[in-house]
């Protein structure tokens, strides 16, 4: 039964390959979009803990600072 | 009215978004792929070959769905001088892309059993190849300029270029003698497509809906933080 389904009358080679291209491509631009969020993210994380007191106090009055900051684990 | 598109205002939400969306993806993705590998019957003339359209059909027409938004965001970003809707519209573009590419891609998978030929320089397929290429002139567009005001003229410039394409590529089974079947969903008539095959067809385009906004909020959330870092190299 299982290899019925994995054949499909002949046309699993089509089916399986055109699901599974669909799959790679999704999962290839979630891992990139994830990764270059990762890396904008650590690149504000480490530019806030280079300004001095006064500055960071500033930076941290806007609120999508504040929301960038307060949500490092998020995603 | 265009205050509350001010990315202060959404940032809040879109940056807590991503993780239900995904939740909500895997969900309907996997509820969508059950009802179309397994549960959906196979047709009478194609046979199991039919399946292809579970994934060929949704992300035909999201990506056509995504590029007349980008148009529309664009066109209303442009007149208004609304700097968000050109970072939504940039936004959106990979996925569009990526969906652009899948139907092509399946598209050409289906063709080998059905015609008998990987590809066929038709006026669907054509048209749908010249989509690409907007999309593609469209992110490099945005790689290309610095200058905000550039940007946004030349991306404007191509979307508008690119919306022409959209009828064509929508009408071109109507209009050409083509290949490619005409359209078997048509909102305002009767629909030639069998529930049993409607139902799953609809599962799945509510699956890449769900994967295109996911990957919006995150590619969003990164352009939002992107002027963030601008913003503290000028502190």
């Amino acid at each position: 039964m299982i290899k019925e389904f994995l054949l499909m009358d002949g046309f699993g080679l089509y089916v399986w390959s055109a699901f599974g291209f669909t799959l790679f491509n999704f999962v290839t631009l979630y891992i990139f979009t994830k990764i270059q969020y990762v890396k904008e993210k650590n690149k504000f994380i480490a530019k806030f803990g280079t300004l001095n007191s006064e500055r960071a106090a500033f930076a941290k009055s806007q609120s999508i600072n504040k929301e960038i900051l307060s949500n490092i684990s998020n995603i | 009215m265009f205050k509350y598109f001010e990315p202060n205002k959404i940032f809040s939400i879109t940056s807590k978004a991503p993780k239900y969306v995904l939740l909500l993806f895997i969900i309907v993705l996997s509820i969508g792929l059950t009802e179309a590998l397994i549960l959906s019957p196979e047709d009478y003339k194609q046979s199991h070959s039919v399946r292809i359209m579970y994934v060929h059909v949704p992300a035909a027409w999201i990506s056509l769905g995504i590029f007349s938004s980008i148009t529309f965001l664009s066109l209303i970003g442009f007149i208004f001088k609304i700097r968000n809707f050109f970072l939504i519209s940039k936004s959106l573009a990979p996925s569009g892309l990526v969906f652009n590419i899948v139907a092509l891609v399946t598209g050409s998978i289906w063709g080998k059993p059905t015609w008998g030929t990987w590809w066929a320089w038709d006026a669907r397929i054509t048209s749908m190849l010249i989509l690409a290429m907007f999309y593609i002139m469209y992110i490099i567009a945005w790689r290309i300029y610095d200058n905000n005001d550039k940007v946004f003229k030349a991306t404007s410039v191509i979307t508008i270029l690119g919306i022409i394409n959209v009828p064509i590529i929508k009408y071109s089974v109507d209009w050409w003698n083509t290949l490619h079947q005409p359209a078997s969903i048509n909102i305002l008539s009767n629909s030639s497509i069998h529930i049993s095959m409607l139902i799953p067809l609809l599962i799945m385009t509510a699956a890449f809906a769900l994967f295109s906004l996911l990957i919006f909020l995150m590619k969003y959330n990164t352009e939002l933080i992107k002027i963030k870092n601008k913003g503290l190299d000028r502190l």
